[in-house]
């Protein structure tokens, strides 16, 4: 489903190999060098002795934090400041929640089911009018109705308080200059961050529920429409305007009629990014009380039950299909032009609302509000014998390869084990050094400031160890990633079998909640770091196989028949002249592998990850902010360093589905 | 001009937000779920832990809810110390198994009164550090603290970095292990397997092998009847032993397990409320039931449906009738 739009992958003129240009090389290290040879020794001085970052250095939030929660806990039945804001948000989100759930059950399983497919119908056509209603009633008959209306309910709101806010965002940031200079960082820095690290600080205020679950999916998804609608509306064609301006249009009159609506692609494939990135917070909400699909997913992993995970992650994966397909549609703008005669302008969707009332009202009639308790089918049992079978045949004693089980073991005493002990062992500015070059040599003197400062403010706040489990698993699962996902889009760019073939594959690893994922790989790998890496591979890989299937296939055709011409072996042409071609586009990967397997491995706190994800489920467990809003704040520091260091070419899509 | 209509637009629609939402003060320790009482039908909203003991407990009282009372019942799944939380605040009606939180009962049930204590379960919880039975038998003299360094060889796991392992659970778990080991000097290390289902599908995975193992866990417990575990006798639990978490060197108490009710819902719960009180049950019956629900993987309706039917006499009484 998801793929990174054309402007990133488009090949660079030349090859742009990392170290293509020595003289920029050189230019930008030389004096870093001088700058590093001074600083080093000044700060040795000061605070030598141990490897790890120096007491000195650090701070200790925990008295201040334990003190904020309680004043919080103590206040929020009194205090102004809850009685007059926090209370109304949550009021309102809590009324908006409920007045829409209140309507879909009014509608009934028929009306909603209708309801889907009509407005499909209108927006995208027959074909996926089928899809949607066929959706929906699988939903139903998997036996997940109710909480499939709650977690729908809980989206329409939270995607239309994400629209409306990135759309302020976008529109003042598109339309000034020094808007978009100003939230450029911030929604960088929003989108870069790990959904898990920050439910702890809107739990403290809202508490356990859905205002809490709806506010932490906004602060997730709001982004991309921001940043859609901004890209949108500064991209408008100058000559447009221009003619706009000259038949002497007002600001106003220009905006609403030349800009808004240049920029409709954008904005909608800002909605459908908004709609998939709060999707994929369903499940991560249900820890803080989300309700809904995400919670029954929740339930069934603590009674270690795969297969009812499954039955209610599906749905999810159902809805995220239909929406992702239905709006991608509706940004394509193919609704408008074909259709014949019921589809087209106002007269479509009266007939979608005259059908939604017609079988709403039937339903009621007919006394069929709730789906029909025998009309569900059990697939819990048959996914959780072939997981046992899986288990019971691949943990351990496969002849020659050895089971599961030993390869994880191998995993982490040759693998996981080293790399923590190597980075732990490394002197702190030794790896503050090496993280300044790293993202100097790849991006600006910019990102590597801010690189270095995020890794600097782990140190700060004193989890530096922890942190550096956290990054060795990360770098471990990149590596993994990375080698299967290149191997993998490399065979899917030379064959179109090959990819027609992993296309539905890698469709729902992507929109499948990653919660799914974490007991199957215990059962696989036992418990502690190696099943979070492999959740973590599992995850970022469908990312990274598609774009760099994108990017090899986008490489200019010419080049290659130049080569081929030139009597080059298939293998030739791919090292010489795709691979260097499609340079950009595999940094890109590179980069987005990072994001999602960092975020992904601090899930891996529930399964023996430990380090900082399991400081974060522990703060969530125990009401503990000290613990948990600090670790929070160090995963947030970890990926701004990761994504800076990897900066790519052109950030797009990323977070999954 | 042009700002003076915005500010007057973000006025106005502030102004309807405030009054679509009630004006003046929101009171936010008085929330409900959006989905409570949805469709004219009563509901109730119950937390579930983690646990299956505590999912036992939530699918047989709601299924009696539902088909004796006529209830709807909403579950939503929060850990131990948020659930004390979001129960202050009536997000949810009721905890149904509480392993002894004594900060959040000083702070919501005397302090703010905002939580109302429902009575014993029934059930007494124990938490302790348990060996394999298959383990025991070949070396009797495990079950005992003093001898357990003999075996922290083979306890050892990728993981727990050459020392043994002692497999922990979740987060949100009461332990001392940590400062046990070290009190204790112990040759081990403790691997928190971060959720109680990852430590149980581990647990599952060594007893399939019969390998040695070391882990925190805790009676009542259906596993048990899936893979026998004796407990290793650690130095004998006196009140207070544990009073400073740093200096623990003693084995963990035993626990009645008790249930909370929101103070309102408590009051004015009805027959909903009466039943969550009543509500009182024994070890083996809670385990029959969370048997079904974690390794017959009988949906928490079907499992509370089948006890139901089996234990009237039990549940009867519950109703008051």
């Amino acid at each position: 489903m998801t793929s990174a739009s054309p402007a990133a992958t488009k090949a660079a003129p030349y090859p742009a190999g990392l170290l293509a240009n020595r003289t920029v090389v050189v230019g930008k290290l030389l004096p870093f060098a001088v700058f590093a040879a001074v600083l080093v020794p000044l700060a040795l001085t000061r605070w030598s002795g141990s490897t790890a970052w120096p007491d000195a250095l650090t701070v200790d939030l925990s008295g201040p934090l334990g003190r904020t929660s309680d004043w919080i806990i103590d206040n929020r039945d009194h205090h102004p400041l809850f009685l007059y804001f926090f209370g109304h948000v949550s009021n309102a989100v809590v009324l908006s929640v409920r007045a829409v759930y209140l309507l879909l059950l009014a509608l009934g399983w028929a009306g909603v089911t209708a309801g889907a497919a009509l407005i499909a119908w209108r927006v995208a056509g027959g074909r996926l009018a089928v899809t949607a209603a066929v959706a929906f009633a699988v939903c139903g008959g998997l036996g997940m109705w109710v909480p499939t209306m709650q977690t729908l309910a809980l989206m329409v709101v939270a995607v239309t308080a994400s629209v409306v806010l990135g759309a302020l965002l976008g529109l003042a940031a598109g339309l000034s200059d020094r808007l978009y200079r100003m939230t450029r960082p911030l929604l960088d820095t929003m989108q870069v961050l790990p959904a898990f690290a920050y439910l702890l600080p809107v739990v403290l205020i809202f508490g356990i529920g859905v205002p809490a679950a709806v506010l932490a999916t906004v602060v997730y998804a709001a982004p991309p429409m921001a940043r859609l609608t901004a890209l949108g509306l500064r991209e408008a064609d100058g000559g447009v305007m221009e003619a706009v301006s000259s038949l002497g249009a007002t600001a106003k009159q220009r905006l609403l009629t030349a800009r808004l609506p240049l920029a409709r692609p954008r904005l909608l494939l800002g909605l459908n990014q908004t709609i998939m990135m709060a999707l994929s917070m369903a499940v991560i909400a249900s820890v803080i009380g989300a309700a809904g699909l995400g919670d029954r997913v929740y339930q069934a992993l603590a009674s270690v039950d795969v297969g009812a995970a499954l039955a209610a992650g599906l749905p999810i994966v159902l809805l995220a299909v239909v929406l992702d397909r239905t709006t991608a549609a509706a940004g394509a703008g193919t609704s408008d032009t074909n259709g014949g005669d019921l589809r087209g302008g106002w007269r479509g969707w009266a007939v979608v609302v005259l059908g939604i009332g017609a079988v709403a009202v039937a339903g009621r009639l007919a006394g069929r509000l709730d789906w029909p308790a025998g009309g569900t089918v059990p697939i819990a049992e048959p996914v959780n014998r072939v997981v046992d079978w899986m288990t019971d045949h691949l943990y351990s004693g496969v002849p020659v390869v050895g089971g599961t089980a030993d390869w994880a073991g191998h995993f982490t005493t040759w693998v996981l084990d080293p790399l923590r002990g190597g980075l732990q062992a490394l002197p702190w500015w030794v790896l503050l050094l090496a993280v300044a070059a790293l993202a100097l040599l790849i991006g600006t003197w910019r990102t590597a400031l801010t690189a270095v400062l995020a890794l600097a403010a782990i140190g700060v706040l004193g989890v530096w160890k922890p942190s550096l489990d956290t990054l060795s698993q990360v770098l471990a699962a990149v590596a993994v990633t990375l080698v299967i996902g290149f191997a993998a889009g490399i065979a899917a760019a030379r064959s179109a079998r090959v990819e027609a073939l992993l296309r539905p594959v890698l469709d729902v690893f992507q929109t499948l909640p990653q919660f799914v994922y974490l007991i199957p790989v215990v059962a696989l790998f036992g418990v502690g770091r190696a099943p979070a890496v492999a959740a973590a591979v599992v995850y970022a890989l469908p990312a990274v196989v598609r774009i760099t299937t994108q990017g090899l296939r986008q490489v200019d055709p010419a080049a290659l028949e130049s080569a081929r011409s030139l009597g080059a072996t298939g293998v030739q042409q791919l090292r010489q002249v795709q691979l260097p071609l499609a340079g950009p586009a595999l940094r890109l990967a590179l980069n987005q592998g990072v994001v999602l397997v960092l975020a992904v491995v601090i899930i891996g706190g529930l399964v023996g990850g430990g380090a900082l994800g399991y400081d974060v489920v522990y703060g969530l467990a125990q009401g503990d902010l000290a613990t948990g809003l600090v670790a929070g704040a160090a995963i947030v520091c970890l990926g701004l360093m990761l994504d800076r260091v990897t900066q790519p070419a052109e950030r797009v899509r990323r977070k999954g589905a | 001009m042009r700002t003076y209509r915005t500010l007057t637009a973000a006025l106005v629609s502030a102004g309807a937000l405030l009054a679509v939402t009630g004006c003046g003060a929101a009171d936010m320790t008085k929330q409900a779920s959006p989905y409570a009482n949805a469709g004219g039908a009563k509901t109730v909203t119950l937390s579930v832990q983690s646990w299956v003991g505590a999912q036992a407990n939530v699918a047989v009282a709601a299924y009696l809810l539902e088909h004796e009372l006529g209830y709807r019942v909403d579950t939503v799944q929060v850990d131990e110390v948020p659930a004390w939380d979001a129960l202050s605040q009536g997000r949810v009606d009721a905890i149904l198994e509480d392993w002894g939180h004594p900060d959040q009962e000083q702070r919501y049930v005397k302090d703010k009164k905002t939580i109302a204590p429902g009575g014993d379960l029934g059930v007494t919880g124990h938490i302790g550090w348990y060996v394999p039975t298959y383990f025991a038998e070949k070396h009797p003299d495990i079950t005992d603290w003093r001898n357990l360094n003999k075996y922290a060889g083979q306890m050892r796991t990728p993981e727990s970095g050459g020392k043994g392992q002692l497999l922990d659970g979740s987060p949100s778990y009461v332990t001392n292990d940590k400062a046990l080991v070290a009190n204790l000097d112990l040759d081990y290390q403790v691997v928190f397997s971060g959720s109680e289902a990852a430590q149980i599908t581990q647990i599952k995975q060594f007893a399939k092998e019969r390998k040695p193992f070391l882990t925190y866990w805790y009676t009542p417990q259906w596993l048990f009847e899936k893979v026998p575990m004796t407990e290793v006798k650690l130095p004998a639990y006196k009140e207070g032993c544990d009073a400073d978490p740093e200096k623990v060197a003693c084995a963990y108490p035993h626990t009645p397990l008790q249930k909370y009710l929101n103070a309102d819902f408590a009051k004015g719960g009805g027959r909903a409320a009466e039943l969550l009180k009543n509500f009182h049950w024994t070890t083996e019956e809670q385990n029959e039931v969370a048997m079904m629900i974690a390794d017959q993987k009988l949906s928490p309706e079907k499992a509370a449906e089948k006890w139901v039917k089996a234990h009237g006499a039990t549940w009867k009484k519950w109703l008051g009738e």
